[in-house]
């Protein structure tokens, strides 16, 4: 038993490591997950990085209620864990399409509004509007961000002129192109590039992007979600598709960066506070939409993820004109003739983008 | 032609040993590296020590990590040695049919172990969190409990047992007096096997996590997205030099005292 | 009497914790959406798209299997020879990586390997020509052997240790020469290590989505990251479990072959 005595000792040191490591790491935080039975709770489910988490303190400050915050990277991956019924999260913050599935498939609670005065004072009409288009009646969904999705590039690598999708197919960046790993997202670079509508239910047209999709597969570097983020700003690559979000914190942290909206049209979105229909603590989750929509904590989020905010009083109180008036931060959406919101296309539609998808990206 | 013989052997030796270490020794140097990408070197710090302390999300993680490897551990522990004792008075085949289901979560892809425990949990309409990851570490750690006790309960002799049944000890006492001696190497290295798999597992907590509840596994799984944090190279350098200490420590004590 | 009421709680758990969610796995695999039969889910694994993911998963995982074990055999060899018996330590040495987190070590590959990564780092210091690996299947198969190989190394040296020298030193004084001894005692007598470190090596290999996600860019799909995306991407349970199905079929063949070759049950060595 040679073997034994090899792998007792090492699971034996092992075992002192991490009770050693323990040590200094219980000392702060002792409180699990274990204490469910308490009553005073928010489940928050949003999207990484997609939250200054100081205002979440300032909240359970302010409330008493602990905030238990979970995240995810896109809207397909909190999809189904909602609608498992086996997660019940007490807000979401799903994008507009999205809004629209969960509305579709009875997962949402409409709204009191009575009880998030906040949202209506401080957000502006015209993004309820825009809202109106996935949320019919503005019934269920408090607009938290919105942005545009563009180019982000880096100038000291792209000599083109960088104006229309195609840039993505050019050859001489082959392996410096970074592709969003979401299915939506991927198709409408595609589908706008050929001057389709990205909420095509039309086979042919989606055919033609896949076909894109898939010519475009070698030169691209990766497909990835956030990271998009980090990568670009290490210079990693050339290109890539990204969030208008993002763009500011990028251009901060790497000034040769830029981002740019193409013209051949590009898709404008809203991200907005939901709460499911089994959530369990609606009171709680009144007062947390209610709290994220005041100016000042709004402007706090603002600040921190360079989102653009739908708050009016929140951008009033911007003191950087630079920012408050900034061209990707809040874009005159007057000036674009071709940007669209994702419509949720049914169960048919998801399948046969997904599959599209798949073939794609396993070529 | 020995002399380069062995020569080769030790060079053989020496890449394999860089092959090896390569990424941890990236992993501690960039613990130490002030700037916070990991392409540049911006001077040697102890910034990234100090924010892991403070950083309660990282240290949320290492307490889960810790608590359920620890508890599943001991549950799996608990289960499977009473598993043990009831198998001796089995029949041989009933015995390895049902060592045969015991293995199945060892045997099988982590993937699959994952996403049944997912089914399962769904259908029960259990609430996802730190109950149902440490219910599915339970279930994959029994198999290496029952592994190392096992062969020590085969060496045992029965009639030790009977003996002091014969001498009026009660079954209990039988148990704890005689047998229990016996078998707890075998339990103490199953324990720290249990531990060790459950302390390593990302893809079935993966699956079972609910709301808010990370393990070190999991967090840098939603960090490999958003970029790693500098700290938790710290905290993999704190990891691994504790792991080597305590091996070099484990290996020089002694010979007398372990062979006891 | 009272032994086989003990056996209650364990046979309790193992049908709720072991049977029952793998019967699950087959029910979705085995159903539609409506809950009806169908073998669809199964013959999925036919489609383009999905046989492309399978097979690059079993090509990965051969290729990474292979490279374990040329690397691990000669490693273990001199290790049972180094009169490493009475110091273990330097096998120690060569496991330690594997207590390391699964995750962090891949990334460490990732900080290495990138455009802009360590390696990248150095070489351009030295005017060297680049290293642009990352994202490719050969950045892959690095992953694979790499977080595999202790797999590989531990099993092979367990039983290579446990060869009686006498053995060799018979075969050598009846004439034998080195390629002879090593082929008709040593390879034989160390083939349960050999099949337990390649099932040990294999299957992990095989269905892992994590190291193609993270070495792979997503550009890669393996069968792994096909099973894991539908059920938390797509949603599509009934298509993941049918796959899942498929993928048993190959780790129930892997391991009918370990069982014809390894009847001593060596397989316990991790």
């Amino acid at each position: 038993m040679k073997n034994l005595s090899a792998k007792k000792m090492l699971a034996l040191a092992l075992c002192g490591a991490m009770a050693l490591t323990g040590l200094t790491g219980c000392g702060g935080s002792g409180e699990s997950a274990s204490d469910s039975g308490n009553k005073n709770q928010l489940y928050v489910y949003n999207w990484g990085e997609y939250i200054d988490p100081e205002t979440i303190d300032l909240f359970e400050e302010e409330t008493g209620i602990t905030v238990i915050y979970d995240e995810y990277d896109t809207n397909e991956t909190m999809y189904p864990k909602v609608a498992a019924g086996a997660y019940s999260y007490d807000v979401i913050c799903p994008s507009d399409y999205m809004v629209q599935k969960m509305i579709d498939n009875d997962l949402l609670q409409e709204l009191n509004w009575d009880n998030i005065p906040n949202a209506k004072a401080n957000i502006g009409q015209q993004y309820y509007d825009s809202a109106n288009e996935f949320d019919p009646g503005n019934k269920y969904c408090v607009p938290y961000c919105w942005g545009t999705v563009g180019i982000l590039y880096n100038k000291t690598m792209v000599d083109d002129p960088v104006t229309s999708w195609s840039i993505l197919w050019n050859e001489k960046y082959t392996d410096n192109i970074l592709m969003q790993d979401s299915v939506r997202d991927a198709f409408m670079v595609a589908l706008k590039m050929n001057g389709y509508s990205m909420n095509t239910m039309d086979t042919a047209e989606i055919e033609k992007a896949a076909a894109d999709l898939t010519a475009q597969r070698p030169m691209v570097q990766a497909y990835v979600i956030d990271e998009v983020r980090d990568k670009m700003i290490a210079g990693e690559a050339a290109l890539g598709v990204i969030y208008s979000g993002e763009a500011i914190y990028t251009q901060r942290e790497n000034p040769d960066l830029e981002y740019v909206i193409p013209e051949e049209g590009s898709n404008v979105w809203i991200d907005g506070w939901v709460i499911p229909k089994n959530a369990q603590n609606v009171e709680n989750a009144e007062k947390f939409i209610n709290f994220m929509c005041r100016p000042e904590i709004a402007l706090m989020n603002f600040d921190f993820i360079t989102y653009s905010t739908p708050n009016d009083a929140a951008r009033e109180l911007i003191e950087d004109e630079a920012i408050k008036n900034s061209e990707i931060a809040f874009p005159d959406l007057t000036q674009y003739n071709n940007l669209e919101t994702f419509h949720y296309l049914g169960e048919e539609g998801d399948e046969m983008y997904n599959e599209y998808w798949k073939q794609v990206r396993s070529q | 032609m020995n002399k380069v013989y062995s020569g080769l052997q030790k060079i053989y030796i020496a890449l394999i040993f860089i092959f090896l270490y390569a990424p941890i020794a990236t992993l501690i140097v960039l613990s130490f590296n002030a700037s916070k990408t990991r392409a540049k070197w911006g001077g040697f710090s102890l910034k990234w020590y100090i924010a892991l302390f403070q950083n309660e999300e990282i240290m949320q993680a290492l307490w889960n990590t810790l608590a359920i490897a620890f508890l599943s551990a001991l549950i799996a522990t608990v289960i499977g040695t009473i598993a043990c004792i009831s198998m001796q008075s089995m029949k041989k085949r009933t015995r390895s049919f049902i060592m045969g289901v015991t293995n199945i979560p060892m045997l099988n892809a982590d993937i699959v172990t994952g996403i049944s425990f997912m089914l399962l949990f769904i259908s029960l309409g259990v609430r996802f969190g730190f109950g149902t990851i440490l219910l599915s570490h339970i279930t994959f750690n029994i198999p290496y409990v029952i592994l190392s006790v096992m062969p020590r309960m085969k060496q045992l002799n029965p009639s030790t047992y009977e003996a002091a049944l014969d001498l009026g000890a009660s079954n209990l006492q039988a148990f704890f007096k005689v047998v229990f001696p016996d078998i707890l190497p075998g339990i103490f290295s199953g324990f720290l096997m249990a531990f060790t798999m459950s302390l390593d597992d990302f893809i079935i907590t993966h699956f079972t996590k609910g709301p808010g509840i990370d393990t070190l596994s999991t967090e840098l799984y939603t960090e490999v997205k958003k970029g790693i944090k500098p700290e938790m190279y710290a905290l993999s350098t704190i990891i691994f030099v504790t792991v080597l200490i305590l091996l070099l420590l484990v290996n020089y004590t002694p010979k007398s005292r372990r062979k006891s | 009497m009272n032994r086989k009421l003990l056996s209650i709680p364990y046979l309790f758990w193992s049908a709720l914790f072991i049977v029952i969610p793998l019967c699950m796995v087959f029910y979705y695999g085995l159903t539609d959406k409506s809950g009806a039969f169908t073998m669809d889910n199964i013959m999925a694994i036919a489609t383009p798209e999905h046989s492309k993911a399978l097979w690059e998963a079993v090509k990965l995982s051969i290729i990474s299997t292979i490279i374990c074990l040329i690397l691990a055999y000669p490693l273990a060899m001199l290790l049972s020879n180094m009169n490493a018996r009475q110091d273990t330590f330097i096998v120690l040495i060569f496991v330690l990586p594997m207590w390391m987190n699964f995750l962090l070590r891949t990334i460490a590959w990732q900080s290495l390997l990138e455009k802009t990564g360590v390696i990248n780092g150095i070489l351009g210091f030295f005017n060297l020509p680049r290293l642009d690996i990352i994202n490719t299947p050969g950045a892959i198969v690095l992953g694979m052997v790499y977080n595999f190989l202790p797999f590989m190394i531990l099993p092979i040296y367990n039983v290579l240790v446990k060869i009686d020298r006498n053995v060799i030193n018979a075969a050598r004084d009846l004439g034998a020469n080195s390629l002879q001894t090593f082929t008709k005692i040593m390879l034989p007598l160390s083939l349960p290590g050999i099949i337990s470190g390649i099932t040990m090596v294999f299957v992990p290999a095989l269905t892992t989505f994590v190291i193609s996600r993270i070495l792979g860019g997503g550009k890669i799909l393996l069968i792994g990251n096909i099973i894991e995306e539908e059920f938390t991407k797509t949603g599509n349970w009934n298509l993941g479990s049918g796959l899942s199905i498929v993928l048993m079929l190959f780790i129930i063949l892997n391991m009918v072959i370990t069982a014809v070759t390894d009847k001593d049950g060596e397989v316990n060595a991790l």
